[in-house]
């Protein structure tokens, strides 16, 4: 006897892992963020869409609790931090959130990667800020989180100065995943790598959140890497959302008026 | 009566060349960086007849510590007799009037750089080692207020990822000289330029050592019998430099930390580093009687304090 009961859609049943209401920042004068919000459901890929200048990029830096907000709140559904403004935390405990819970890939490995340290170290870092000492930890799990995003194991000791753009994402994203994050943050993951590499490595991108099951933001001004992986979008201009709903539906369907511009807009 | 013969006789220097006021700061110091062992304390450090760099840091110390009744040592490299040692040493008994030895179980005060003796320090003597640059987290850290909040936090995690590094790389860690240390569960200090050899002697030390930096104007104590432990992996250990199968061409000493010198013929011979230790090795097959103290490490090579140093197999990649 089966049910004939259809399950409720996810959306409705479970709670999202993040939630963050009436993000503001301002560089001086400039609102970078204006009055944000936005849910990230467990498992969900969210992307953030919108030309340079719009915000996107400084929202990530918020959401990783690198910058202070000028206003707003930020949970997350983790056992230890659920019902506190993360914004709020101390130094000690937001250090403890960002190695534990949070992975991020930049756009410039520069600022993910230590450039003179082996990448197998840069990986081993994240444990080692979350307290491993012992060698052969450290070793095997930083092979295995560069196994996982495909990084060619022969040169896992090689400094990431000597290796290739979409490598050094590749190490970037290891070290994102190496403790098994909650949310994952995705900073331009593509961009400044060609065409082919950008394929190959939005499907390890695509493949890892998969299996980790990790709550994702992407944040692109390529409609086609958010098309790839988003399930849902948020479409910026000036620090506001103007548009968000499911990627189909947004992209092939816009109905605001910059969005329909930025759907339309093609070399 | 007159005037003159009512004031103080007159004299060119204060007593220990540093005028009073110097003298009570670094004292005070001194008992603020015992209070907090390994933390690096700031002090005024003063202007001396020798160049910063040259010890300075070392001398300021001594000279406030000293007095009429003390014995004074000064190590440098680990002999008694060279340019610096004896020069520091003279300066110090000519300003203050102490004793000089080369013997490390009579000196109450033992200046040194790069070594600490081989022969045990007991209680009551003071060990003042010369430091060159007092921060261990220059390394990893270039900026000086970063380093310091590191301290102020204890978050050394960066140390252990230059020590992946050096295992990754060379299969064991590099860091000769000044091996970082933590003492008392606590701070992270750079123990001075001493080999390896010798960083385990501080660990549950009898006596009191005073780590002073002059140039940089720090200064850092290990009071007696604080852990200090060598930062190491839980599965791969801190190693000292393998003196096994050399033996000191005056003394016959072995498992003491040598010197080693080129021969003409391409070969190396050893001597002990320690040259009071030798001089003393050398009186006794002479004869003459000698009292020679207990080592941190017998003969065989192993510590004194049993468990301290770990085995390690040879390759762990």
């Amino acid at each position: 006897m089966t049910s004939l009961a259809f399950d409720l859609p996810r959306l409705l049943t479970t709670a999202p892992l993040l939630r963050a209401r009436r993000l503001t920042k301002h560089y001086g004068a400039i609102p970078a963020v204006a009055g944000v919000d936005l849910d990230v459901y467990p498992g969900e890929v969210l992307g953030i869409v919108g030309e340079s200048g719009s915000g996107k990029s400084t929202i990530l830096r918020l959401l990783n609790l690198e910058e202070a907000p000028d206003t707003g709140d930020y949970t997350l559904t983790i056992d230890g931090y659920r019902g506190r403004n993360l914004f709020t935390l101390d130094r000690y405990d937001r250090r403890a959130l960002r190695v534990r819970h949070i992975g991020i890939v930049y756009q410039n490995p520069l600022h993910g990667l230590r450039m003179h340290i082996t990448s197998s170290g840069n990986v081993a870092e994240r444990l080692i800020m979350a307290g491993e000492r012992r060698f052969a930890t450290l070793r095997n799990a930083a092979r295995d989180a560069l196994d996982a995003s495909e990084f060619p194991l022969a040169r896992m000791d090689d400094i990431p100065r000597r290796l290739s753009g979409g490598m050094q994402q590749r190490v970037q994203l290891a070290k994102a995943i190496a403790l098994q994050p909650m949310v994952l943050l995705l900073d331009e993951p593509t961009t400044g790598l060609d065409v082919s590499v950008q394929a190959l490595v939005l499907d390890t991108l695509k493949r890892i959140q998969r299996e980790l099951h990790v709550a994702t933001i992407i944040v692109s001004h390529d409609l086609g890497v958010i098309r790839t992986l988003a399930d849902r979008v948020l479409v910026m201009r000036h620090g506001r959302v103007v548009e968000h709903g499911l990627t189909d539906q947004v992209l092939d369907d816009p109905q605001d008026a910059y969005t329909q511009q930025l759907v339309a807009a093609k070399l | 009566m007159t005037l003159a013969e009512l004031a103080r006789p007159a004299q060119d220097y204060s007593y220990a060349f540093l005028d009073e006021f110097a003298k009570r700061e670094v004292r005070r110091r001194i008992l603020k960086a015992i209070a907090i062992p390994g933390h690096q304390v700031p002090y005024a450090s003063r202007e001396l007849p020798i160049a910063r760099g040259w010890g300075t840091g070392g001398l300021q110390v001594t000279l406030s510590i000293a007095g009429p009744h003390d014995i004074v040592k000064v190590i440098d490299q680990g002999a008694d007799d060279s340019v610096n040692a004896v020069n520091l040493r003279r300066f110090i008994a000519r300003m203050t009037g102490v004793a000089t030895t080369s013997d490390a179980q009579l000196a109450t005060i033992i200046q040194s750089r790069h070594r600490i003796t081989e022969e045990r320090l007991r209680e009551g003597q003071v060990l003042v080692l010369q430091v060159p640059d007092p921060e261990p987290l220059r390394a990893v850290e270039p900026n000086i207020s970063l380093a310091r909040e590191m301290h102020a936090d204890a978050d050394y995690a960066l140390m252990w990822l230059g020590l992946y590094e050096q295992v990754v790389r060379f299969g064991t860690f590099m860091t000769g000289a000044s091996y970082p240390v933590v003492v008392h569960q606590r701070y992270l200090m750079s123990p001075s330029p001493i080999p390896r050899w010798d960083t385990p002697m501080l660990h549950q030390a009898a006596h009191l050592t005073l780590l002073s930096a002059g140039r940089e104007k720090r200064l850092y104590a290990v009071p007696p019998y604080t852990d200090v432990r060598p930062i190491e992996f839980e599965d791969v250990f801190f190693q000292v430099e393998n003196q096994q199968g050399r033996i000191c061409e005056q003394s016959g000493a072995v498992n003491k930390f040598m010197n080693e010198i080129p021969q003409p013929d391409g070969s190396m011979c050893y001597q002990a580093s320690d040259t009071g230790y030798v001089e003393k090795l050398v009186r006794r097959a002479r004869g003459e009687p000698v009292a020679i103290g207990a080592t941190y490490y017998d003969d065989d090579g192993t510590f004194y304090h049993p468990g301290y140093l770990k085995e390690q197999e040879p390759d762990h990649r």
